[in-house]
């Protein structure tokens, strides 16, 4: 009942996201017709925005794109004229998602038992290693990370192609390069959560009872371990899905974060408030779903309607 | 411990002292600032002046070789530093103004009000805040700008994208702070001594000055050595992207930049890469590691605990 209502609530909010995504761009000077060559005249300049309907009044404007989206519809882009909105996240989206999950495997793989033998392995010396191994991952940047890697993998030792996209070997730097800093945030979070709960009472009873302490550990204990993992990795998919700028550009990807930058650059209307709109529903949804694995994962939680 | 009469910040600082990271990565950090803003004293290279030895690998005149137009690459990473420094303490401070005012009044006020300004924060949480800070620093420079160029000097408004920046970055970094400070102030309002307070007549002011705040300044503190590497880092993304600091100014992330646009298969220039890459990560890395001690010492709640 609680989820059903929180899925109701969903394309409310996101109207109210569209409509503020919408009214933010308007607010900022300039327009998607500025870079055109100089001096066009006031007859072409008026032209366009007639095709546009950018010469309506706002709200009327916005009436009109709420009409295509309730067809599927998100409407032309401005700068990109041979091409809708649909057609350019149609095909950077995919791009960027196969990209996005590939990262986010990653992040997990590695942040994971590296924050959960962190806590679990005993000694002063493993424990400092473990942490300051995550925290140097959180505190290398994808703009320091990519080229590094590029200079060595790449160029240096040639292991791996320099850029661009297709072959599985053109996967494994930019998949570090993105992944690194959010493999070091989880496992973060990892031994944090493992820390707190391995002194928890239940696992006190748990040992009382004569388990082994795998089992305890593993069986009890990592899945409450593991929940502030799980509520970061909603926001964590939402982002890495939609792209990343630096990534993309540096390793000439043709995925969403070069056009999330530009579109916002260009004022290309109506592709900001399609990218906002992909973003802001995929990081709703992911939510929720991370709340329904809360119920699954710790019984201790309901929800109430 | 050892003497029985040390008052909580005390035991703290004790704490804090005791953990040879946190202590280290202080004094790596004190030696660095020292150094970045003493540099133009000691040295006599210019961070601006052309020279005719391009791109030289590091040597006993340039240290750290030289940028693509003569450059002396020590002296520019100096200055370079020295930028993303203010840019980080003075947009988290833009952030901490906007974050604990936010949360403050909506944790005490409570009720309504409280559900209304949390669910706005959670609505700017699901907007790309990239959109919004580009969106946010060109409407802001294109409003300023030409007021700025006729009643100043030229330079000064070269300087005023460093305060657009310093705008932006603190308006998309208060959220998290907002949402920790709310929390807090809202289990103290209903606490004893609080209502002790309020039934001697005390005005909300004076509950806010003297009991709530000084409660959650710990926590607050602890946000706050965070939120300066996360704002160095978004720093450094925007320079990156080529929004944020202008050439001949420099940042951390432009320098970055710089040297990651000179990567190909014939040559490397890989001191154009590695050294700000590695004074930025050593920065954000004393950092982390600074409020994560601070953490430990003065948030009762944080881990280890």
């Amino acid at each position: 009942m609680y989820f059903l209502k929180r899925l109701m609530a969903l394309p409310p909010l996101l109207l109210l996201i569209s409509l503020l995504a919408f009214l933010l761009v308007r607010i900022a000077p300039g327009g998607p017709f500025d870079k055109e060559r100089k001096p066009a005249s006031p007859e072409i300049e008026r032209r366009l925005l007639e095709r546009y309907h950018l010469n309506e009044p706002l709200w009327k404007q916005y009436m009109l794109y709420l009409k295509g989206l309730s067809r599927g519809d998100f409407g032309p882009s401005l700068k990109q004229r041979n091409h809708s909105v649909n057609d350019i996240i149609g095909q950077a989206l995919p791009v960027s998602a196969a990209l996005g999950i590939s990262a986010f495997l990653f992040a997990l793989g590695v942040g994971i038992p590296l924050g959960f033998y962190t806590a679990v392995w005993k000694g002063r010396w493993f424990e400092l290693a473990g942490n300051s191994m995550a925290l140097l991952f959180v505190c290398v940047p994808a703009l320091v990370v990519g080229p590094l890697l590029v200079i060595v993998f790449a160029v240096q030792w040639k292991l791996f192609p320099v850029a661009l996209w297709g072959d599985p070997l053109q996967f494994i730097l930019p998949t570090v390069t993105l992944g690194i800093y959010f493999s070091g945030k989880v496992a973060r979070l990892m031994s944090e959560g493992m820390v707190k709960t391995m002194h928890a009472p239940y696992l006190v009873t748990a040992r009382a009872k004569g388990l082994s302490e795998t089992r305890i550990l593993w069986k009890h204990g990592f899945r409450i371990a593991v929940l502030p993992v799980v509520s970061y990795s909603g926001p964590l998919l939402a982002d890495l899905l939609t792209g990343s700028f630096v990534v993309e550009s540096l390793f000439q990807i043709p995925g969403m974060g070069v056009f999330v930058i530009n579109s916002a650059l260009n004022r290309d209307y109506l592709l900001i408030v399609g990218l906002v709109l992909i973003y802001a529903f995929l990081l709703l949804v992911l939510n929720l779903l991370v709340d329904v694995a809360y119920t699954w994962l710790d019984p201790r939680v309901r929800y109430k309607s | 411990m050892s003497t029985p009469t040390l008052s909580p910040s005390q035991r703290a600082w004790q704490q804090f002292y005791r953990n040879p990271i946190s202590i280290t990565s202080f004094w790596v950090l004190v030696v660095l600032i020292f150094v970045v803003v003493l540099h133009p004293w000691i040295s006599h290279q210019s961070p601006t002046a052309l020279t005719d030895a391009i791109a030289q690998p590091p040597s006993s005149s340039h240290w750290f070789g030289t940028d693509l137009m003569g450059r002396d690459l020590l002296s520019r990473l100096m200055y370079g530093a020295r930028i993303s420094m203010l840019v980080g303490i003075v947009g988290a401070g833009v952030s901490l103004l906007i974050g604990v005012g936010w949360g403050a009044v909506a944790g005490y006020a409570g009720g309504r009000w409280d559900e209304v300004m949390m669910r706005i924060v959670d609505i700017l949480y699901s907007l790309p805040s990239v959109i919004f800070v580009i969106v946010l620093i060109t409407t802001l420079e294109g409003l300023f700008k030409n007021w700025l160029q006729q009643t100043f000097s030229n330079e000064t408004a070269g300087m005023a994208r460093l305060l657009f920046l310093f705008a932006g970055l603190g308006a998309v970094s208060w959220l998290t702070m907002a949402r920790i400070v709310r929390g807090e102030v809202l289990s103290l309002s209903t606490s004893n001594f609080v209502d002790a307070s309020r039934a001697m007549g005390a005005s909300h002011f004076h509950i806010l000055r003297t009991h709530i705040l000084p409660n959650v300044a710990g926590v607050v503190i602890v946000y706050l050595t965070l939120t300066i590497p996360s704002v160095i880092l978004y720093e450094s993304f925007l320079s990156y992207l080529g929004l944020g600091i202008q050439p001949p100014q420099a940042s951390l992330g432009s320098l970055m930049a710089e040297g990651a646009a000179q990567i190909n298969p014939i040559r490397i220039y890989w001191w154009m890469v590695v050294f700000p890459g590695m004074l930025l990560v050593v920065m954000l890395l004393a950092l982390n590691f600074i409020g994560d001690g601070l953490r430990d010492a003065l948030d009762p709640h944080g881990r280890h605990r």
